[in-house]
């Protein structure tokens, strides 16, 4: 049942990293109020990724499948904002 | 040539096929973060204005609620490796609880922002939050309709140790609408 | 290539045995679901035929005739919209693709055959709601830009909705080709022993699944900015235009490659077979169909060089899309090495490769001059840019689209097609498509701009050259379909291997049994072993 466990403790972690990125919202951090939301929310996603969705045990062909999207996705962020910041 | 090995999941097809789905679910939503990012950067004092006016209480408890939605349903998805049938029916039910908890505030969210005449048309920002939250939402009912099928099925003892694709590839799916809340909710809630 | 026997055993019946509007709507076989998309795609393509034949009509004379200019940039927008979205995008894959991937690899279907059948009647009822739409005719033109697209009273919003269910049966489809490649291959069969059809369909299969949810969601805006007022897209309302032409671009310039890839693969095909000889660079073939499809989402903006882009992103986007051009040529330096002292029959599929090559060349070299920055402010939004996308979109995939259908008709149907009418129609065609084309690339130098119903007179006579070439293209499309419709109940009976191809889906009866093969062949060669007596070790 060591699986449930593992469940329990990545929960348990992302509850501690909700916590910590709603209270650090109450701050003005000015621009590192994004950062740190950002960041704390992608260690969200990748807990979720790795252990709910598990990757972290996955073959390589699935990871690839997984992560290629991600740079299709950085493709259509950075090409419209190529334009749209340098007008 | 594929064996199922139980321990190892669904076959590498079903993986497959749902992770070439959810890279279509990103690049969907991903249109949306991208507008997000382009009005973000040009109205910076707009967003920050606007997002105030959402309830960060009301976000988080949806965060909360989902993110134990994700627990509910990974714990089913290991019970029904196990052969546990009785413990998959009650993490899809909670699952489903869960959800319905989610819309539900995510309901209570809308009429307030309805009632103090804030609609999807009053600026950009609020353009986005209800487009995102709502194709968001799609997802979360079209999720809960599957899962109820799932249930149904989980009833008449369809699935097994040696069976139980369809349940895992709902968890894929499920696992995805909740990255996308947890990205949603700090971009629309949290950072001004 | 295959170490098993021919498995004909003359009682099993071929998957066309079964009669009945049930066995064809509730099908899981991927035959018949290609073939349902087949004449599905092409009733779209002579639809659209039709409306460009009038659209040409009208263009005989600079000044007002034959149609209202409303009229005439509904035509326009119908031609195009029916055209890209519900025809050439799905013509190859969810036809041929469908038929012949399962074939091609040694498999009895492909991965998710139910899906497969549901991917077909989305693509049916987003059909009927796209029909739908014409009760309020639109003018957009088939990119729909914005802020017109979002305020038009015409049935944008239905449209829309038929579009995005489009989108969806293509998505379907490509996911399903993905985990069919990866997962179906028979035994033996390497990623290097694939026939190059199925490496070009399944770079086609990775944009599709990557692309199309982009125009997806730029539906979904447009349909948001219509019903609910957003002004994502308006300036007025602090939106931007642009964006909505970033999102549709970021689709629609990697779906040309969707529109290729297959016609590549299928050149890459037929050209061995018909010079009997093993194809030069298998190996740069495979992997530029990869490139051309990763290269493909780098360069959309090349379609946004005057609608105010900034500089920057401008000459970014000019300066990645010369990329595309290299495993491009790659694949068609190839592909005449391969012809090199060749043993050249110039059957009907053949030529329809050649002149895809030819064609398709032109096509391409006509790109420079659009995705230079420089000369495109010339020469964009005139029909030197409608020259080039008919160039590759018609010299390139429909010729791919029409070797390919005379390549695998005897396969198939079961029958041979007439060899005399092809040659026949496929010289009209050839003519007449350079004769109605061609000189566009001159009007569009000399400043015609496209989409306009009414010219300056000066423009005539080439107008009438090219409307005079669109009536020999149609005559030849006519002969062509007759051909076909013709040799469905006339034509000989095909034998399996009429054109002695070493793939697999030569080795299995004309027409097929529901099962494809008897048993699952072991591969140990690769596919293009032609005018060689000793197996090659690969």
């Amino acid at each position: 049942m060591t699986a449930y466990k593992r469940y329990l403790a990545v929960w348990a972690a992302l509850i501690v990293m909700t916590a910590v990125t709603v209270g650090v919202s109450y701050l003005d951090l000015g621009l590192w109020n994004a950062s740190v939301a950002l960041v704390v929310a992608s260690f969200k996603a990748l807990l979720v990724a790795l252990y709910f969705m598990h990757l972290r045990h996955e073959i390589k062909l699935v990871l690839a499948f997984a992560i290629f999207p991600l740079l299709i996705l950085g493709l259509i962020i950075a090409g419209t904002l190529s334009d749209t910041m340098y007008r | 040539m594929t064996t199922h090995d139980p321990h190892k999941g669904a076959p590498v097809e079903a993986r497959l096929g749902i992770w070439a789905f959810l890279a279509t679910e990103l690049l969907l939503f991903g249109g949306l973060f991208t507008a997000y990012l382009v009005f973000r950067l040009e109205y910076p004092e707009l967003f920050h204005r606007e997002h105030l006016r959402l309830s960060r209480v009301l976000g988080t408890l949806n965060t909360v609620l989902l993110l134990t939605s994700s627990l509910t349903m990974a714990t089913g998805i290991a019970a029904i490796r196990h052969g546990r049938q009785r413990t998959l029916q009650i993490a899809l039910a909670l699952t489903l609880a869960l959800a319905a908890g989610f819309l539900g505030i995510k309901y209570v969210e809308w009429s307030e922002d309805f009632s103090h005449g804030l609609f999807p048309s009053s600026n950009l920002f609020f353009g986005l939050y209800f487009v995102m939250t709502g194709l968001h939402g799609l997802h979360v009912i079209l999720g809960m309709t599957v899962m109820v099928w799932l249930l149904w099925r989980a009833r008449r003892g369809d699935f097994s140790a040696e069976y139980n694709t369809p349940v895992e590839v709902t968890g894929l799916y499920w696992h995805f609408v909740d990255l996308v809340w947890i990205y949603l909710f700090p971009l629309l809630y949290l950072i001004g | 290539m295959s170490d098993e026997a021919t498995a004909a055993t003359g009682h099993e019946p071929d998957y066309l045995a079964q009669k009945g509007f049930r066995s064809w709507a509730c099908t899981h076989d991927h035959k018949r679901i290609g073939v349902m998309y087949l004449i599905a795609t092409h009733s779209f393509f002579l639809i659209g035929g039709i409306l460009a034949m009038l659209l040409r009509l009208k263009l005989l004379t600079p000044g007002p005739a034959l149609m209202s200019d409303h009229a005439y940039n509904v035509l326009f927008t119908l031609h195009g919209a029916m055209m890209i979205f519900l025809f050439i995008i799905p013509a190859i894959p969810s036809s041929l693709g469908n038929f012949f991937i399962p074939l091609l690899i040694g498999a009895r279907d492909v991965a998710f055959p139910r899906l497969n059948l549901y991917s077909f009647w989305i693509f049916v009822v987003g059909i009927v709601i796209t029909v739908a739409s014409l009760l309020q005719p639109i003018d957009t033109g088939w990119t729909f830009y914005t802020p017109y697209s979002a305020q038009t009273a015409s049935a944008v919003t239905a449209l829309s909705c038929g579009m995005f269910l489009v989108g969806m049966s293509s998505i379907l489809t490509g996911l399903n080709f993905i985990v069919t490649i990866h997962t179906m291959r028979a035994p033996g069969m390497t990623w290097y022993r694939m026939p190059l059809f199925i490496w070009g369909m399944y770079g086609t299969s990775v944009i599709q699944v990557l692309a199309t949810p982009v125009i997806g969601i730029t539906f979904v805006l447009l349909v948001a900015e219509r019903l609910l007022g957003i002004g994502f897209f308006d300036p007025a309302k602090g939106g931007d235009p642009l964006l909505f032409q970033h999102f549709f671009w970021f689709y629609s310039h990697p779906v040309v490659y969707v529109m290729i890839l297959p016609a590549m693969g299928i050149i890459s095909e037929v050209i061995p077979v018909f010079a009997r000889k093993p194809i030069f660079g298998y190996k740069a073939i495979a992997y530029s169909a990869l490139a051309i499809g990763f290269i493909g989402f780098l360069v959309w903006g090349h379609h946004m060089f005057v609608s105010g882009m900034s500089t920057v992103a401008s000459v970014i986007f000019s300066f990645l899309t010369f990329f595309v051009a290299v495993p491009t040529g790659i694949k068609i330096f190839n592909w005449i090495a391969t012809l090199y002292r060749g043993s050249i029959s110039l059957d009907s599929p053949m030529l329809y490769a050649l002149a895809f090559i030819f064609l398709f060349i032109i096509g391409g070299l006509t790109g420079l001059f659009l995705g230079s920055l420089a000369t495109d402010v010339h020469v964009t939004d005139t029909y030197f840019l409608v020259a080039h996308f008919h160039y590759t979109m018609m010299g390139g995939t429909i010729m791919g689209l029409f070797a390919g259908l005379h390549y695998w008709f005897p396969k198939i149907t079961g029958r041979m097609l007439n060899e005399k009418w092809a040659k026949q129609a496929w010289l009209f065609i050839v003519v007449g498509f350079n004769v109605t084309f061609f000189p566009m690339f001159i009007l569009g130098m000399q400043g015609m701009p496209r989409r306009f119903s009414q010219y300056p007179e000066k423009y005539q006579p080439l107008n009438i050259l090219a409307t005079v070439g669109s009536w020999i293209l149609f005559a030849g499309i006519f002969i062509m379909f007759l051909n076909f419709v013709r040799s469905l109940r006339h034509g000989a009976r095909a034998p399996d291997n009429p054109w002695q191809g070493l793939t697999l889906e030569w080795t299995v009866p004309s027409p097929p049994t529901v099962e494809n093969f008897e048993t699952i062949p072991t591969i140990t060669d690769w596919p293009y072993g032609y005018g060689k007596k000793k197996r090659q070790a690969k």
